[in-house]
């Protein structure tokens, strides 16, 4: 029999089958923020129960966190009362627990999904859940790693365990090598664009191809951690050198533990004759730089294409569509370029880390941010990439051109803290959701590369990379 | 008490990909509880104003044109919806609010992996039916306002005596709908099972356990 990546996961952790459609899969490594696990420490202690295994838990205070903290912060100096409770609510509870938190405070506090990794929390062949969507970041260490709600956040911290259905396997094959100027985020992008926000739904996306086999670390996570743009839940890609080189510098294992573990990581990969339930391959070669221009991911084009009219959409989706225009206020706009943008945001679990800050910096070195931009700031993913990035003067370079450098957390990806679109405000956007109010009430948000992203904010609207 | 039938108007929402910033958007993922959300379900949509947590519908601007705004809709215990309904963000907060406003059940042609599951964790029914089922249904509901009937003995969803349509839902988590169970309870039962995995499991990658 052979067998996908992802059906090895699954048989590795099952603890047990039922007479149903669910399976009982262990849980190695649990992440929690503070947005969705207060219900779930209730439950516990409703319950009379403690977490099952205390080391399998990691937390860190991201979402809600004002990125403008600078040195002696702590929870108390959070002005938005409700957030403030939030944020201290997961001190008391991870003190109550004893779990291993990197607290508002910590040096190393960050965007879970850019934190975990680094800190060597995340490791190949785990099996990973966080009550967060983009949990599936995580699979690009060859982990089977998922978002659950906050009953499930109960459930793993009570039980170890998840009671799930098993996915159907889909496979993504990315060949060949972009153009300059073109990243892991457009590739993603159209991928999206391709097979729509539930082309992966029910399924687990391998991500593999030529493209895939030389991609860093930091754009195999960013295209992970858009699986779920594209309906999956958990999307996945295979340990090869450049996964255990990464690994061997976070993990802290000694060399004879990292060599028995590398003998189990390096079979962490589909068998060649696996067999998908879905099989998509995308020539890479050919791509431009992806933008959004509506309110789903998948309503992506590229920069220099003319933004669809209702000639180009079926019927079936022409309300969606004109509302989307409407909300965006597009109607009477051809084009990207020439567009008027007011902010731009570099951050975001998906497009936060040392290589996206390099690639944004690196196109605007010794330029300066446009006038009619009202502020663009960059929210590094996590204390370490800051300290990292400050180490190699990349701060300077986004100071010098105008830029704010901020402190980490998930910032205006969700506008959860202080940093938030005004309405109708339009912004050239790192992160993963375009939806509506997503960054702010009436908020206009246009998804793209670091590099995109950067170069609005010297030119005011879209431009061409090359 | 077991819950077989689920029973009332049934609240058209002719859109596809609303995902669950839309049905409960981020600013009131701030409270630490896991009730009270009824009156930010669809928040974007249903007023005019923006509101923060602690706000009621009565301190806001109604928007009279959306539709849980209308009668007999804001008595709607059921969702008609399309495709990829609760994609995006795994919050369950969505699913609370659905609940706390008064819905039992979502009808859809397709919905988001994560939010599917948790409706089952809170006693909303998600229906699952073809896209030619919803066409129907949205016909039938554009004409004039409908009841719908949802037997989950059965599995089927009727619209008076003219329509009669079944749907598939695993058993068990049929079951836990009907007989309200919890799942921590139920795996609980396993835990002899998982104690034996976990010491397989140390013995076999013991970095995990690190």
């Amino acid at each position: 029999m052979t067998a996908t990546l992802y059906d090895k996961l699954w048989d590795e952790h099952l603890v047990q089958t039922y007479d149903s459609s669910e399976s009982l899969i262990y849980i190695d490594r649990h992440y929690l923020h503070e947005v969705t696990s207060p219900q779930a420490f209730e439950g516990l202690r409703y319950k009379n129960l403690l977490p099952w295994r205390l080391n399998a838990n990691v937390a860190t205070p991201d979402h809600n966190v004002p990125t403008t903290r600078g040195d002696s912060f702590t929870a108390d100096s959070i002005d938005d009362e409700v957030s403030k409770i939030q944020v201290m609510e997961l001190d008391k509870n991870c003190n109550e627990f004893k779990i291993l938190q990197f607290d508002i405070e910590s040096k190393e506090q960050g965007i879970v999904h850019v934190m975990g990794p680094e800190l060597g929390y995340t490791l190949p062949g785990m099996t990973i859940v966080c009550g967060d969507s983009h949990t599936s970041t995580h699979g690009a260490f060859g982990c089977l790693a998922m978002g659950i709600g906050t009953s499930e956040v109960e459930h793993v911290l009570a039980t170890q365990c998840l009671k799930i259905s098993k996915l159907k396997n889909m496979q993504v094959l990315f060949e060949g090598q972009p153009q300059n100027g073109v990243t892991s985020k457009d590739i993603v992008l159209h991928l999206i664009k391709m097979i729509g926000t539930a082309g992966g739904t029910g399924h687990a996306i391998e991500f593999s191809g030529s493209y895939i086999d030389s991609a860093s670390m930091e754009s195999r996570m960013t295209i992970c951690n858009m699986a779920i743009e594209a309906g999956a839940k958990v999307g996945l890609i295979a340990v090869d050198q450049i996964t255990l080189d990464y690994v061997q510098a976070c993990s802290g294992l000694n060399e004879e533990g990292f060599e028995e573990a590398s003998n189990f990581w390096n079979t962490l990969h589909s068998d060649n004759e696996a067999i998908f339930d879905k099989q998509i391959t995308i020539d890479v070669a050919s791509l431009k730089p992806q933008v959004t221009w509506g309110t789903s991911p998948e309503m992506t084009i590229d920069f220099d294409a003319n933004i669809p009219t209702e000639s180009d959409i079926s019927k079936d989706h022409i309300e969606n569509f004109k509302l989307a225009k409407a909300y965006m206020g597009l109607e009477n706009t051809k084009t990207l370029q020439g567009l008027h943008f007011d902010r731009v945001f570099i951050g975001s679990c998906t497009n936060s880390r040392i290589e996206d800050l390099r690639s944004a910096a690196s196109v605007i070195k010794g330029q300066k941010v446009s006038r009619t931009i009202t502020e663009a700031i960059v929210v590094p993913g996590s204390g370490l990439v800051k300290m990292q990035a400050e180490k190699e003067g990349l701060d300077k370079i986004f100071e010098d051109a105008g830029f704010l450098w901020r402190d980490p957390g998930c910032s205006m990806c969700l506008g959860m803290n202080p940093d938030q679109l005004k309405p109708y405000e339009r912004c050239a956007s790192t992160s993963n959701r375009n939806f509506e109010g997503r960054q702010g009430n009436l908020g206009r948000t246009h998804l793209m590369s670091p590099i995109m992203a950067a170069l609005t904010a010297i030119t005011g609207t879209i431009s061409d990379p090359s | 008490m077991s819950k077989e039938l689920i029973q009332g108007i049934a609240a058209p929402f002719d859109r596809d990909n609303i995902d669950t910033d839309q049905i409960i958007p981020t600013e009131y993922l701030k409270s630490i509880k896991k009730f009270g959300f009824g009156d930010y379900l669809f928040d974007g949509w249903r007023y005019l104003d923006k509101g923060y947590l602690g706000m009621t519908s009565d301190q806001r601007e109604i928007n009279t044109d959306f539709i849980l705004n209308q009668a007999p809709y804001q008595g709607a215990k059921i969702l008609l919806t399309r495709d990829n309904f609760g994609c995006g963000s795994s919050r369950e907060h969505a699913v609370w609010a659905l609940r706390d406003f008064g819905f039992e059940a979502v009808v859809a042609s397709s919905f988001g992996d994560i939010f599917f599951n948790n409706c089952f964790k809170n006693q909303i029914l998600p229906v699952q039916l073809s896209k030619e089922n919803i066409s129907k249904l949205f016909d039938l509901v554009n004409k004039s306002s409908q009841s719908f009937d949802i037997s989950l003995v059965s599995k089927e969803l009727r619209v008076g005596s003219d329509l009669s349509i079944s749907f598939e839902v695993d058993d068990n988590l049929l079951d836990r709908i009907i007989y309200n169970l919890d799942d921590v309870d139920i795996t609980m039962k396993d835990k002899a099972s998982i104690e034996i995995f976990e010491s397989n499991h140390r013995n076999q990658r013991p970095w995990i356990f690190k």
